[in-house]
């Protein structure tokens, strides 16, 4: 663990660059994704009124599945798997995604899925440059830590979109928060490359704050998720109950997939990540028993990751709490993922803490 | 919540519903009849119940998680006396008006407070309150069979129907085969088979619930019997481990001395390197303390590094700063050495610019053979800037230009007097300070090697060449830390098999229809809605189909090949439609 190896400077000088290009793909990723957007609004909408008009009253309301068939050739017929949405949820269907079914849209969209995965490339490079540069984990300030985690936040959603997942619409709130935050790097938290500081130097650091940037990362898409089910949300209530929303909402909000969808996605995420955030935390526990004498100590990063986890445990037990389900618990999930971004930024800035090093 | 229609549903087909859904986990049932709130028949006993049921809801709980975070809140805003005594005194002195309001809500203190603790232990009660139930009620899920298929299959969150050739018994049988082979717990109840599958996830949201227990006690069991003591060692001294060798020492209510863990060890020298250049010159890289330590047996070596500590026994020994202790040597009057010996001195910033005292305390005679005591107050930096630079603050960390400045005192250092005296400050109430022959208080800049003369024959104080370091440590034990790494395990692992194992019902209905072709329905059942669970019940149906071969359709209106996104007719609203199961299929 003897750190003897200095900062290779050449090396430095590229990832910094590589840094800078992928803002100039991710720039133009974004208006690929505006085009998309704009052209995307010619097409037809009104699925989910029809969709909540045509049903209205209708008890059974179903989406129906086609199975797998099997391989042999003895199955004549497949069995049909009908699904129902559980009794009181509203069963509307996906909207069409940014690109509104158009082929321009479309055509626009994958420019911009394309530039993202340039970008997502350029950055990556970047990040591992830096490390190479400073021959360790590339997560010893806050400008690794805001480069580092927007490259795995992008990972994160091509990794969605190659699994096949309807993620599309995440697109463009992702690139614009992903601009601000490498914006936010280069500019203010901008640290020369160098070595750790030695109580940062172990392999805890690998272990603990890969794992908090990836659950950060991840708890993010779901943030951006729940924050979108609210609107579709209130959009498609408004529908429901005979409103007549402004053009815009409704060309926006047509386009969304349903309310529905977008719980079920965020819930998925934030479900998944739990026990990783839980594992976070207590790798960090047993580190700051290594290197402080003390496994716990309610200092203030300890205590902010502290209520975001028991956050993210009310959002989980509201969505099993009668009263609590929807949008109180989209609420609590909000609330969660803002006290992780404070943990993040306020406490490193603001508040003095055992956890401020290097620098910002 | 637009669509609920419950028109159509029969008293019967919703019982049965309800029954086959029911147990599905073991979450207690939210309390509807909240009317009883303030009902003045309820007695003491009624109202203990009452609000014991509260208390172990779903929705206290969840309001409990809210008050927990919410209260852990100030402790990180405002200095807390667990984390830094020194800052919570500027605090109080920066902050007249709202240190007396703070002091009463314990907010220097939040998480030892009262209203902090009630919030937790009323969490845990209930967390208890509600653990406790939920097991035997899982006891008794896994000790009967999964509930009989509900009425009408159809209702189901996913379903599927087919026609088959294949008589009803065949196909039950063949379903319960494919499902236990699938390792479903698998049951033949009346004419269908009923399954269940998933029960770890309601063992591992127990196990969980039990762990989060588990880590609590574990906790304030290390609270009560930790104990914590800090001590300062110069290269080439030692430690052994009894109470009169600490610097400082804290211990839990319940921990006694005779549990130290017996051992000892030497620190044989401290190395530190610092960053030599670029914009972070001076931030440290590595501090190492090699140590010799020994446990009633031989010596044995070891490197004690910041994220490193030793570990013996029970304890563990963690390096927390280090320093500069240069070697003196005060001689007297008549050149007899009264003093050798290396003296630590209290860096105050990063650059370890330091200070402290010396004391000469016995030995010294004036040069009229009185009995007195030198005092010195050193000032040393590790590297010096240059003369005529305008500082004497150190300019780098590591010993590149060491220098001394030395002020000297004489007379009653004043350390039997009774009070508890600093050994880095020089109590100089009944001390004078050495004067040269103009009347100018003596103060010596000094380099390595050289000696500063007391005026009038007084001695002098040599400056030596070899300066050590020393390195301080904290020795803690704390018990019940494996507890609650056991406790930290078992939550992950319970964590995870609660949020992604599905727990889900499969049932298969088997009955012979009217023109005597026995129809197949298959539906599934989970906790929340999943897309693995259509999914399942798909291959689950292909798989069956190889014992109940589909047989051609009757009713050319029910084509399996429509389009799958085809709304369903009206046709299928139970509302229209008030035959029993099986006939709407025919
Ligand atoms: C220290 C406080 C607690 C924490 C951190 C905690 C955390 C959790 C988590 C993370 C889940 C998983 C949620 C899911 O399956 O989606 C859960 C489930 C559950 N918790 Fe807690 N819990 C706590 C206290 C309680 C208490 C006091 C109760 C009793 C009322 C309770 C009852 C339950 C139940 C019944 C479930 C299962 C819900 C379901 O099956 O969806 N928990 N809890």
């Amino acid at each position: 663990m003897i750190l003897a190896a200095t900062t290779d400077e050449s090396l430095a000088r590229m990832s910094d660059l590589l840094i800078y290009s992928s803002m100039a793909v991710y720039t133009l990723a974004f208006f690929a994704h505006i085009a998309e957007w704009v052209l995307g609004s010619r097409s037809k909408v009104g699925r989910t009124a029809a969709a909540l008009t045509a049903r209205a009253g209708a008890a059974t309301s179903a989406v129906t599945v086609q199975v797998k068939k099997a391989g042999g050739t003895a199955v004549l017929e497949k069995p049909q798997v009908v699904t129902r949405a559980a009794a009181g949820s509203r069963d509307v269907p996906d909207g069409p995604g940014a690109a509104g079914g158009t082929v321009k849209g479309d055509l626009y969209g994958r420019i911009a899925v394309s530039l993202t995965v340039l970008a997502f490339a350029v950055e990556a490079s970047g990040v591992v440059t830096r490390a190479l540069a400073v021959q360790r984990a590339p997560w010893g300030n806050m400008y690794e830590f805001s480069t580092t985690f927007s490259t795995v936040a992008v990972g994160a959603y091509l990794g969605f979109l190659v699994a096949k997942k309807n993620v599309r619409w995440i697109g463009l709130p992702l690139v614009t928060t992903v601009l601000l935050d490498l914006g936010m790097a280069t500019t203010w938290l901008k640290t020369p490359s160098d070595q750790l500081v030695p109580a940062l130097d172990s392999y805890w650091l690998w272990i603990h704050v890969s794992t908090a940037i990836f659950c950060g990362a991840v708890f993010y898409l779901g943030a951006v998720a729940t924050l979108l089910y609210l609107f579709r949300d209130s959009y498609e209530n408004k529908l429901a109950t005979g409103g007549n929303p402004g053009a815009f909402a409704r060309s926006v909000m047509e386009r969304l997939p349903s309310a529905a969808s977008l719980d079920k996605f965020s819930y998925r995420v934030n479900a998944a990540v739990f026990p990783l955030w839980t594992f976070t935390i207590i790798a960090g526990a047993i580190w700051a028993g290594d290197a402080w004498g003390r496994y716990w100590g309610w200092d203030a990063k300890e205590v902010w990751s502290f209520i975001t986890w028991v956050g993210y445990a009310a959002y989980l037990h509201a969505r099993a709490t009668a009263g609590w389900k929807g949008r109180k618990a989209a609420y609590i999930a909000l609330i969660a993922f803002g006290c992780f971004l404070f943990n993040y930024y306020g406490v490193n800035i603001f508040v003095s803490s055992k956890h401020s090093y290097a620098g910002v | 919540m637009s669509t609920t229609d419950t028109s159509g549903t029969t008293e019967n087909d919703r019982k049965a519903d309800e029954a086959a859904g029911a147990q599905l986990s073991t979450a207690p049932t939210e309390d509807r009849s909240e009317t009883v709130v303030g009902g003045p028949t309820l007695g003491i006993v009624g109202w203990v119940r009452w609000f014991w049921r509260q208390l172990t809801s779903m929705r206290v709980a969840l309001i409990l998680l809210f008050l927990l975070s919410l209260g852990a809140v100030p402790g990180s805003l405002i200095p807390q006396t667990s984390a830094d005594e020194l800052k919570v005194a500027d605090f109080k002195k920066a902050h007249e008006t709202l240190t007396p309001l703070y002091e009463k809500l314990q907010l220097f203190d939040v998480y030892s407070s009262a209203w902090f603790s009630a919030i937790y232990i009323l969490l845990f009660v209930s967390l208890i309150g509600c653990i406790v139930p939920r097991s035997w009620q899982f006891v008794g899920q896994l000790r009967s069979r999964p509930p009989g298929a509900p009425r009408r299959l159809d209702r189901l969150p996913a379903y599927t129907t087919w026609r088959t050739e294949a008589g009803p018994e065949q196909v039950r049988e063949a379903a319960l085969t494919l499902l236990k082979g699938r390792r479903f717990r698998a049951h033949t109840a009346d004419d269908a088979v009923a399954a269940e599958k998933g029960y770890l996830r309601e063992a591992g949201n127990l196990a969980f619930h039990v762990a989060l227990i588990v880590m609590l006690v574990a906790f304030a069991w290390g609270q009560l019997f930790k104990s914590e003591g800090g001590k300062l060692i110069v290269e080439g001294d030692g430690f052994s481990n009894t109470l009169t060798q600490y610097d400082d020492f804290k211990s839990g209510s319940q921990f006694g001395t005779e549990e130290l863990e017996p051992f000892s060890f030497t620190l044989d020298s401290f190395n530190g390197t610092y960053e030599k250049s670029g914009p972070q010159r001076g931030t440290p890289r590595t501090f190492e303390a090699a140590v010799s330590y020994s446990q009633g047996g031989a010596d044995k070596k070891a490197v004690i590094r910041v994220n490193e500590p030793l570990k013996v026994g029970d304890s563990k020994v963690y390096l927390i700063a280090h320093g500069y202790a240069p070697v003196v040597t005060v001689k007297d009057g008549r050149g007899k050495v009264v003093f050798h010996g290396a003296v630590p001195l209290l860096p105050i910033d990063n650059n370890i610019t330091s200070t402290g005292a010396i004391k000469v305390m016995d030995g010294y005679r004036d040069k009229n053979g009185k009995k007195e005591q030198l005092g010195f107050q050193a000032f040393f930096v590790p590297t010096f800037a240059g003369a005529g630079k305008g500082t004497m603050f150190s300019q780098f960390p590591a010993l590149d230009f060491p220098v001394m400045a030395l002020t000297g005192f004489h007379g009653d250092l004043r350390v039997n007097s009774g009070l508890p005296q600093n050994v880095y400050q020089l109590d100089k109430s009944k001390m004078t300070q050495f004067t040269d022959p103009h009347g100018n208080k003596l103060a010596q800049r000094m380099l390595p090697g050289e000696t500063m003369t007391l005026p009038g024959g007084a001695g002098s104080i040599t400056f030596e060449k070899e300066i050590k370091e020393w390195a301080s440590f904290q020795i803690s034990q704390q018990p019940g830390n494996g507890l609650a790494l056991a406790g930290a395990v078992a939550a992950i692992v319970g964590l995870t098999g609660s949020l992604f194992i599905q727990r889900r019902r499969v049932w298969v209905r088997a009955v012979r229809g009217e023109d005597g072709v026995t129809v197949v329905e298959m539906a599934g059942l989970g906790r929340s809605e999943s897309a693995r669970l259509p999914e399942e019940l798909g291959d689950l149906a292909v798989a069956l189909t190889a014992e109940a071969p589909p047989a051609p359709q009757a009713d050319p209106q029910a084509d399996p090949e429509a389009d799958p996104e085809a709304v369903p007719e009206p046709a299928e609203d139970p509302a229209e439609d008030p035959a029993p199961s099986g006939e709407a299929y025919k």
